[in-house]
């Protein structure tokens, strides 16, 4: 295959998805008639990342801290308050027409539930042909059902149930259909939110080696959002922490799970239950007291601050930036980041 | 605490029979009898639309008084119906109890009545599930729901129950306790509202509590404190603990023992750490293959082959063989006992010395 002269080359390990500074803010308001806004709830609020080809980027944090707000914002689902990104150096939120058609064919998304995603009334062949009738300009040159059927097999179904319903197959294979869905258009990019929570360990599994098997077929990218620390140790090659809108660290796999430095992490992964009863009493956990504080009214300085137990003056007054620190050079968003003492086993 | 115990004349005249004499059965198939609370053999249908699915085929499962067992499967094993029939709080119909006993303290609760029933629930044995939202009603102040439970079985005055409730709230750590009792359900935090529950489900002293799910719906930061909380009520209240889950990290960090279901059979039994160090049955040895670890970056996971049966047309011999790896003819024709293995242990594989001494993994 020839390139067009216009399309650059395609090396591994470039960043093929910049995101700088995305800020989304949704409105609080009061009164009916008139209404009139009274707050924000800061869903993402300076997010900054960039997402390499061929790379899986997981992004975790607990439930409420903007990791689906930030996939759909990627989506152009929602658009940003502020804030920019490109992907292959076009500009996401700029792009409208022919452009924005061709973005979007390029990043696809999985979503959590394989049981509410899934039109019951489409035939599975329906359903994964679906985004031909979208975008007919990248329908197959030959038959439809035929590529539908290459699709099936792709992802480890029976290309024979191409005329079955969603209900006649179970949570996993729900979920394999969700994903030749979204690949379909031969997208590069793959924005997957939660894509096995919903699924009983032994089935996850199996939908996390497909994933990790159409990345090195295909070479595809993916943004891996879930909030077991577990599977995405196991899946990611990088890791993004968020906590209530931002992300507060960022590095390798091995960076984030043996040497972090921002005491949010550290107690995310210390809390996370290991499967092994010997470790019962020497797992020297940290445990945070409280809850989340609400994303429309987040402290003051360190958002972590007041949960964090080495919380000191300065934090309630100055914003930590997520930069490279002493202890380690990974960007992260605490002002004593430093490695934990004793570090964990492995 | 125990000194709020109901001192209605039923109630009384029930815990004495109960504690003085375990009686010992005549057809106990288990010699040791005298376990707090026992489940022999029970089998449970539910008749729907489509027909007949087999959901409970012989469970068998006991606690001791002060243990934590654990029971773990995957979704549609079993897992809440057993718990369900055990509470007596099954919808029956769909649901129909075929056979089996259900002993606490020596009695067959499936053979009293439902008054007797109810005066188990919550006083004996209390049960606390997934969601808490649901499980609350989202129309009363928390305080009005936990005191109305004291006074009407406890049979408080007001004051007494209003005293009692902030107790309870106070006693499941949450902040401020006196200061939320006219909260809503909904005005509460996932893990402040799983607090609620807990306290609910502590408000008459229950001997027994069953945790079905209990942190499934949180954050694991707040999963861990809400299995602190309860690992030390259980430990203060000197209560006994089923709880039931699908998180093998769970079950490592607080369980004494473990029973893994499958397909409306407990496969293996054991106590935890010998089932981690040695799975006997081929599934539960699948399972603790198939999880990601936080505590090393693994290669490629190994699976499970396949789907879990559909209840209405199990498998034939043992239920686990078309998914098996070990699987011999004698599996598809012939259904495996439950083998015991000693120190306790038992696996329903006709191979599972075989599979525990495979230490291939
Ligand atoms: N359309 C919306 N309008 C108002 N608030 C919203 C909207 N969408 C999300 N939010 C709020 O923004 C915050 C972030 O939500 P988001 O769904 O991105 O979190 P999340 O990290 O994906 O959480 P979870 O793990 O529970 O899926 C939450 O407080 C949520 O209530
Ligand atoms: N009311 C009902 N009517 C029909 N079938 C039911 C009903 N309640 C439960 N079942 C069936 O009984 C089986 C066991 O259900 P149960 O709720 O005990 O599973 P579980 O092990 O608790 O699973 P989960 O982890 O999903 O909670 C399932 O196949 C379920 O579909
Ligand atoms: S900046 Fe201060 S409050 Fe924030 S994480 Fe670091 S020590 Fe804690
Ligand atoms: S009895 Fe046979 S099929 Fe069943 S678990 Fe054992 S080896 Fe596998
Ligand atoms: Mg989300
Ligand atoms: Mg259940």
């Amino acid at each position: 295959m020839t390139a067009p002269a216009s399309q650059p080359k395609k090396v591994r390990g470039e960043p093929i998805l910049a995101v700088e500074n995305l800020v989304k803010h949704f409105p609080i308001t009061r009164g009916v008639v008139f209404q009139r806004q009274i707050g924000a709830v800061r869903a993402v609020d300076g997010v900054s990342f960039d997402l390499r080809r061929g790379e899986t980027l997981g992004i975790v944090g607990e439930s409420g801290c903007g990791k689906s707000t930030l996939a759909r914002l990627l989506m152009r689902l929602e658009m940003p308050t502020s804030g920019a990104a490109t992907l292959e150096g076009r500009d996401l939120f700029a792009a409208r027409g022919g452009e924005l058609r061709r973005l979007r064919r390029n990043m696809q998304m999985v979503l959590q539930d394989p049981y509410t995603s899934l039109n019951p009334r489409m035939t599975v062949g329906d359903i994964i042909g679906e985004p031909f009738e979208i975008h007919p300009e990248a329908a197959p040159k030959g038959s439809r059902q035929r590529r539908v059927q290459e699709l099936l097999d792709m992802v480890g179904l029976s290309p024979e149930h191409i005329n079955r319903y969603p209900h006649q197959f179970s949570g996993g294979q729900r979920q394999r259909i969700g994903i030749a869905r979204a690949l379909a258009l031969r997208p590069e990019v793959l924005v997957c939110d939660e894509p096995v929570s919903a699924l009983d360990v032994s089935i996850q599994a199996q939908v996390i080696n497909l994933l990790e098997q159409l990345q090195d077929e295909l070479g595809l990218s993916y943004i891996f959002i879930a909030h077991d620390l577990s599977v995405v140790r196991h899946i990611c090659d990088r890791v993004a922490v968020m906590y209530l809108g931002r992300i507060v660290e960022l590095g390798t796999e091995e960076e984030i799970y043996q040497r972090a430095t921002h005491p949010y992490t550290q107690a995310l992964l210390s809390a996370v239950p290991v499967p092994d009863p010997e470790q019962r009493d020497n797992q020297n956990m940290i445990r945070l007291i409280g809850d989340v504080p609400s994303p429309a009214n987040p402290p003051s300085g360190c958002r972590f601050r007041t949960r964090c137990w080495k919380a000191q003056d300065v934090c309630a007054t100055q914003d930590p930036d997520t930069v490279p620190r002493a202890a380690d050079p990974h960007p992260s968003a605490c002002h004593f980041a430093e490695l934990r003492e004793p570090t964990s086993p492995s | 605490m125990r000194g709020n115990r109901p001192t209605r004349g039923s109630e009384r005249k029930a815990d004495t029979v109960s504690q003085s004499a375990v009686q010992p059965t005549p057809a106990s198939p288990t010699p040791e009898g005298g376990h707090l609370l026992e489940v022999r053999d029970l089998h449970v249908e539910f008749r729907t639309g489509e027909g007949v699915a087999k959901v409970i085929n012989g469970v068998s499962y006991h606690l001791d008084a002060g243990e934590t067992l654990a029971v773990l499967g995957e979704s549609g094993s079993g897992k809440s119906v057993t718990a369900q029939a055990i509470m007596g709080i099954l919808d029956t119909p769909p649901a129909m109890i075929r056979s089996g006993q259900i002993r606490y303290q020596g009695r067959d609760l499936l053979t009293q009545s439902e008054e007797q029933r109810r005066q188990v629930r919550g006083t004996e044995i209390a049960m606390i599930f997934q969601d808490a939202l649901s499980a609350l009603n989202p129309t009363f102040p928390v305080g009005w729901q936990i005191g109305e439970t004291l006074r009407q079985r406890a049979g408080m005055s007001r004051g007494d129950a209003r005293r009692r409730a902030i107790e309870l709230m106070e006693l499941v750590k949450i902040p401020a306790a006196a200061s939320r009792l006219g909260d809503y359900p909904h005005q509460f935090s996932g893990g402040m509202r799983q607090r609620v529950m807990i306290a609910m489900a502590l408000a008459l002293n229950p001997k027994v509590l069953i945790a079905d799910e209990p942190t499934t719906a949180l954050d694991v930061t707040v999963q861990a404190q809400i299995m602190d909380l309860l690992a030390d009520l259980r430990r203060d209240l000197r209560m006994a603990m089923i709880l039931i889950t699908h998180d093998l990290g769970v079950v490592a960090g607080v369980a004494d023992r473990i029973a893994v279901m499958y397909a409306g059979r407990i496969v293996e039994h054991a106590d935890v750490r010998s089932l981690y160090r040695s799975p006997a049955h081929p599934y539960t040895k699948g399972l603790l293959e198939s999880i990601p670890r936080l505590d090393f970056h693994g290669q490629q996971l190994s699976t499970i082959r396949g789907l879990p049966p559909n209840l209405m047309r199990i498998p034939s011999g043992c239920p686990f063989h078309p998914r098996c790896p070990y699987v011999q003819q004698v599996c598809v024709d012939v259904v495996p006992h439950d083998l015991v293995l000693g120190d306790g242990r038992t696996s329903a594989c006709h191979f599972a010395q075989e599979v525990r001494d495979d230490r291939a993994r």
